[in-house]
This record gives structure tokens, sequence and C-alpha cells, in this order.
């Protein structure tokens, strides 16, 4: 049997919904929203690399390199932002945070 | 053919499950751990698909950057674990739901574009389809030429990162002594030097 376009679809769907699922469980822990975040990437990723391979057309996989290079800059600055908060509230809780509410 | 089909299911399963385990896991730790898992196995399947330039990116970028930044964080952070799992059992059923629903219309969509649709099965019927030069080569050729004003973006996406994270996380304490260059330099033979005359068996006072 070959493995056709469908089931790496079916791979990245299943991994878009774990993220999305992941930030519906973990409300408290911003840092596993982060990683949950690269999760979905990751799933786009795979899509966008699996219809480059099939259509024999290179540009998604250029696309692909340029998901990469955002997400690394996102868990860059998600974390920086994430460190200045543990250090300003000592603590990483997310329904905590509306001390920017009017 | 047989072991490709094999290796794509051993892949695709252990990326799932270690994405399931970044989900579920008690202790961010070991979330950042599955989650390196992950990256590794969809790098395999990347391989496995003939995309080999981006698989290594994946590992180098994503392995090597973004999943050991992530760990640095989690245990530099004194985080307290049992705290931060308290409403994950509130929010199960809902996020289950959410998750069914939106899982079953992707798949759905998925099987109606597989089976209606001309474009799919056409792209099924080529099967992945072998370049006429290597992977990184044809990159190299659009990402260079066509794309390169997108290539110089993404440099520049990469450089306002690094300066937001620097500024973000820069402070300065009081009570930290520091070394103050211009002051060293300004310095004068007469500030930092006075002679001495010493008197026989009399000794510097």
């Amino acid at each position: 049997m070959t493995i056709g376009l469908g089931h790496y679809l079916t791979v990245s769907s299943v991994l878009f919904t774990l993220g999305i699922l992941g930030i519906f469980l973990n409300r408290k822990n911003v840092i596993v929203i982060l990683m949950c975040v690269e999760l979905m990437l990751l799933a786009v990723n795979i899509n966008l690399v699996a219809f480059s391979v099939f259509q024999g057309n290179i540009v998604g996989q250029v696309f692909a390199m340029l998901v990469l290079t955002v997400a690394a800059a996102e868990a860059a600055i998600g974390l920086a932002i994430l460190v200045v908060y543990f250090r300003n509230r000592g603590t990483i809780e997310v329904e905590d945070i509306n001390s920017m509410k009017g | 053919m047989l072991l490709q089909a094999l290796a794509f299911y051993v892949f695709a399963a252990v990326t799932v499950a270690s994405a399931a385990m970044v989900v579920v896991s008690r202790n961010p730790v070991y979330s950042v751990l599955f989650l390196i898992l992950a990256f590794f196995n969809a790098a395999a399947l990347f391989v496995l698909i003939g995309a080999e330039f981006i698989a290594m990116i994946l590992v180098i970028v994503y392995v090597g950057a973004v999943a050991v930044l992530f760990l640095f964080v989690v245990m530099m952070l004194d985080i307290n674990l049992t705290e931060l799992r308290e409403g994950f059992l509130k929010y199960l059923p809902v996020g289950a739901m959410i998750g069914i629903v939106l899982l079953a219309e992707i798949l759905l969509a998925l099987g109606i574009l597989g089976a209606g649709s001309a474009t799919m099965s056409g792209l099924n019927a080529h099967g992945a389809q072998v370049m006429a030069v290597d992977n990184t080569r044809a990159i190299g050729r659009v990402l260079y030429t066509q794309y390169f004003y997108l290539f110089q973006v993404a440099g520049l996406v990469l450089l306002v990162a690094m300066i937001g994270a620097i500024v973000l996380t820069l402070r300065s304490r009081p009570g930290v002594r520091r070394q103050k260059v211009g002051d060293q330099i300004n310095r004068t033979k007469d500030q930092a030097m006075t002679v001495v005359k010493v008197p026989t068996r009399g000794g510097v006072s």
C-alpha cells in the first residue's frame, strides 16, 4: 500500500487538533500553551510540505521555512515576555493576567 | 513500498502520541522533552516524503534552538506545578468536545476532498514527485532568486525578535558595581599616582 497525500494531511490535522486541545486544557500554564502553538505550527508545516511534494512545486517548502522563522521568533518573544512577567508577579498563571485592564 | 508505509505509520504514531503527551503531561519539563520527540519524528516524516532540507532545518531550529530555549525557561522559573494543573479536569469536557468536533470537521473535509475532487486523486496518482535536482538545490534556486526579498524579510523578523527579547529581559539592578570604561580612560597620571619621599628608617606612614 502506498502512502498518499491524505495520510499526511490526516497526521497534520490530528496534530493541529491536539494543539488546540492543549490550549483549552492547560488554561493556566503559559509555557504549555506556547508549546501547543508550536505543535500547531508544525502541523501547518506538514501540510505545506506534503502539498509541495505531491504537487512537485518547491515553493511550499520555501514557505514552510518562513513559517519556521516566524515560529522561532514567536517562541523567543513569548518566552521573554514570560520571564519578565514571572519576575514581576512571581507566577505564570494566565488567568491572573488582567493587570492591563483599564 | 511496504517498508515505506510501515516507517510512515511508526513515525506518525510516535509524533501524534508524543504530541498528546505534551498536552497531558504533568511536568512542563516532560512536555518539552516530548515536544522534542515530536519534532524529531516530524523531521523523519519529512525525510520520508523527500523534503530533506526542511527536515534538517526542523531539527536544527526546533530541537537545537526553540526546545532548548523552552527547557531553559522551564527550569529557570520556579513554578508551582500542582497549582498549574488545577483547571485541567474542569476544562476537559468542553475542550475534548471542541477538539472532537474540530477533528471530525477536518477529517470530513479531507474525506470529501479525497473522495470527490479530481485534484486530490490526481495528486495521489502522481505519488510523491521526484524532483530533477536534489531538494536543497531546488530550494536554493528559488529562495535566492524569486523569493529573495522574502528571505530578507525573514532575516528582519529574526532581528526584530532578537532585539525585542533583549530589550524585554534586560534590567538594570541598583547596587551592582559595573565597569565604567570612560572613567578608566579619562584617569590621568596625577590622579592615579603620587610620589612619596621615603625617609631612611622611617618607612611610609
